[in-house]
């Protein structure tokens, strides 16, 4: 069989579970096979399948017209994207971890985000940036950052971050069909994480958020790499505490999914955000201002959030102290005036 | 593979032309000569004329409707004439370009609307014309970023077998980005049919070209990236056209990209909000004002016969007539929809956006 016999079939992964990888990598695989538009590129995406393998076999497979290695520029690979997508090309571009990506970065806020409005739509940019975020692994300086933020604070990019194998793949095969930007961030720390799937596989669309676990007393929201440690929050109130708590998966965190939220949040009239970046001025703020805005009069409490603190990323021996924990998901649930008392954590505060 | 020797730029940049338009005894003269560019024939130096005479009207007027507050600011090009008109005229039908804010009168020479050409600098939006159907990218506003954009065009068109090149144009300052540098090397690496067209003013805004460079010649930049480069008179039109044209041939034929430096001035402040005369001496601005592109070329065409006084005076009557209209049409007032504000963030507006929509929407109502 050929190289693109090979690569005309579509992806059957071995039976037994898939890791997230390898859905990403299926998805890239499908996309590739799909359109011929569609063209891989970065450092060591090649011959190599990136550090993290999720380009594995592409370049084998599709030739190195479709998946190839760039000089080690990151604003020149995004800038060349745009080039190749005025062509009619869909780039999908790999930042080699997140805090590589900010080279690159006036390129995606000066160019990618505002080519449709700066030209009325006449030129679009359908480029997905993927880039491995966050820790959890033991990475040293610059390899573990949230930088979701900073794009999340720039009209015009999408920004998404699966949490599940099956999002891993719809969400990726969504982004690249997009005809808007998609800034895909791709939890490093869930790269090894696995689950029974059959692929292709099609899950809720960008946009839109998800409940991933039922509950009536508290909504924790979360998403991409603390999805897994909300889950374990959740069943760890309810053990200990016989509190229900609704985990909501928000996935897309532009657009936004106030609707999903929103209901949630009425329906259980508490509301926890778990996300792992620093805290200030970050996604967990926005999404809490948003909760309060809508919800507030059916709030029994603060909006509490649960990040990660605002310090850079510390080195791999203090992580463990850096990354929201179960015990501080629940030590905010227990601030949720449970008993109809104001928090005292700030009223003592006042009183010094 | 290629010598070091033929990426070189000639020692001296290329020149057809002296300063009053006299054809050059034996000119190009030595390596110039060997690299086999040509005088372009007359048509193509009248047709060159034409649109430098033209596009000199359009500046002005451009810079009277600044003064009018018909347009919020206005970067002149004036004295750069040859540069703006000769490599865009010399593009196929095919090729794309991608220009900086400094270079409107780039656009006209590309034949776009000058109402449309006009509109990030009117303020009525960022960009008027359409990039696909003028097959030219917005005028780009952050320096050298457009550098790797017209490496990727370029590798794009490389990929359709399209035949097409990419036209790219950057000042002197933008050669000091990172992304002039990013977007050299790409082009370079994927043998993209990418022309860079550095247009030398000598200042980034005020900064003097010795604080852009310790290079002999910013032309030498190409060379460290394997790529062919070449240095121009960017004020003798003939020359300018001659060195595009071979660089066009060289990226169309496989060649990979070519890097132009023309050496040439901004008679102007760099916008009208600036005052030039804090950082350069008004002797300075005359000697370049002794080495017009028009002139030298008009001189030229007139002593050949390829053009007489009345032709001469046919031109300025189409330039007038061209700036009179522009006049008329800027006069009114632009209608920008409100509402357009939200239109083309994305493909479809996200929920967030809708309720903005929403708030200007009823505010737009009880006006």
């Amino acid at each position: 069989m050929t190289a693109t016999e090979t690569a005309a079939r579509p992806a059957t992964p071995a039976p037994g579970p898939t890791t997230f990888a390898q859905a990403l990598n299926a998805a890239l695989r499908d996309a590739l096979r799909e359109d011929p538009d569609v063209l891989v590129f970065g450092e060591d995406v090649g011959t190599l399948g990136g550090v993290f393998r999720i380009t594995d076999g592409l370049a084998r497979d599709f030739g190195p017209e479709r998946c190839f290695d760039t000089p080690l520029a990151e604003a020149g690979i995004v800038g060349f994207g745009l080039g190749l997508a005025t062509q009619g090309f869909r780039p999908v571009v790999e930042m080699q971890f997140d805090a590589f990506g900010y080279p690159g970065f006036e390129q995606v806020v000066s160019h990618v985000a505002k080519m449709r409005n700066r030209t009325q739509g006449r030129l679009t940019v359908p480029m997905v940036i993927r880039m491995p975020y966050a820790g959890g692994i033991g990475g040293v300086e610059h390899h573990c950052d949230s930088s979701e933020a900073y794009y999340a604070h720039t009209p015009g990019l999408h920004v998404v971050s699966p949490a599940t194998p099956a999002d891993a793949y719809s969400l990726l095969r969504e982004a690249i069909g997009s005809d808007d930007p998609v800034v895909f961030l791709e939890p490093k720390a869930l790269y090894w994480s696995k689950t029974e799937l059959e692929l292709p596989v099609r899950t809720e669309p960008i946009g839109t958020a998800v409940v991933r676990r039922e509950g009536t007393d508290v909504t924790l929201l979360s998403y991409g790499p603390q999805l897994p440690r909300a889950l374990e929050a959740a069943e760890a109130a309810e053990q200990e505490e016989g509190w229900s708590v609704e985990v909501v998966d928000l996935r897309s965190i532009v657009p936004f999914d106030d609707a999903t939220v929103t209901a949630s949040v009425r329906k259980t009239g508490r509301c926890v955000v778990l996300a792992e970046a620093s805290g200030f001025a970050g996604v967990s703020a926005e999404v809490a201002a948003r909760v309060t805005e809508r919800c507030f009069h059916s709030l029994a409490a603060p909006v509490q959030r649960v990040s990660g603190l605002d310090i850079p990323y510390p080195p791999p021996v203090l992580e463990h102290r850096h990354l929201p924990g179960v015990d501080r998901v629940l030590d905010a649930m227990e601030r949720l005036q449970w008993d109809d008392r104001p928090d005292p954590t700030y009223l003592e505060e006042d009183r010094r | 593979m290629t010598s070091v020797a033929d990426l070189l730029p000639c020692p001296e940049p290329v020149r057809f032309l002296d300063d009053a338009g006299q054809l050059l005894p034996g000119a190009p003269g030595g390596q110039a000569r060997d690299r086999g560019y040509q005088l372009p024939e007359p048509e193509a130096l009248v047709r060159l004329w034409r649109g430098m005479v033209l596009g000199r009207r359009f500046d002005a007027q451009a810079t009277a409707l600044t003064k009018q507050g018909r347009l919020a600011v206005y970067p002149s090009s004036r004295g750069q004439d040859a540069c703006q008109v000769g490599p865009v005229q010399a593009l196929g039908p095919q090729d794309w370009f991608f220009p900086t804010y400094r270079d409107s009168m780039a656009l006209i020479a590309r034949g776009i609307d000058p109402v449309e050409a006009l509109t990030l600098l009117r303020g009525s939006w960022h960009c008027g014309y359409d990039p696909r159907a003028t097959r030219t990218a917005p005028q780009c506003t952050p320096l050298a970023t457009q550098t790797v954009h017209a490496a990727g065009a370029a590798d794009g068109l490389r990929r359709r077998g399209s035949g097409g090149v990419a036209l790219c144009f950057v000042g002197d300052g933008g050669t000091s980005e990172g992304d002039f540098h990013e977007g050299l090397n790409f082009a370079a690496v994927f043998e993209a049919p990418a022309v860079f067209f550095v247009q030398n003013n000598r200042y980034a805004i005020s900064v003097p070209l010795s604080r852009q460079t310790h290079a002999p010649a910013l032309a030498y930049k190409g060379v460290g990236y394997g790529i062919r480069s070449e240095q121009v008179d960017g004020n003798d039109p003939a020359a300018v056209l001659a060195v595009t044209r071979a660089a066009y041939e060289h990226a169309r034929h496989g060649g990979g990209p070519f890097l132009i430096e023309a050496h040439t001035y901004r008679l102007e402040a760099h916008t009208n909000a600036d005052d030039a005369s804090r950082y350069r001496a008004e002797e300075e601005v005359r000697q370049w004002a002794g080495r017009d592109p028009i002139a030298r070329l008009q001189a030229h065409l007139l002593g050949t016969g390829a053009i007489d006084e009345a032709a001469v005076a046919e031109a300025q009557q189409q330039a007038e007539a061209f700036a009179a209209d522009l006049r008329t049409r800027m006069r009114e007032e632009p209608e920008v929809e409100p509402l357009s504000l939200f239109e083309h963030v994305y493909a479809e507006p996200t929920p967030q956006l809708r309720e903005q929509a929403a708030m200007v929407q009823h505010e737009e109502a009880l006006r």
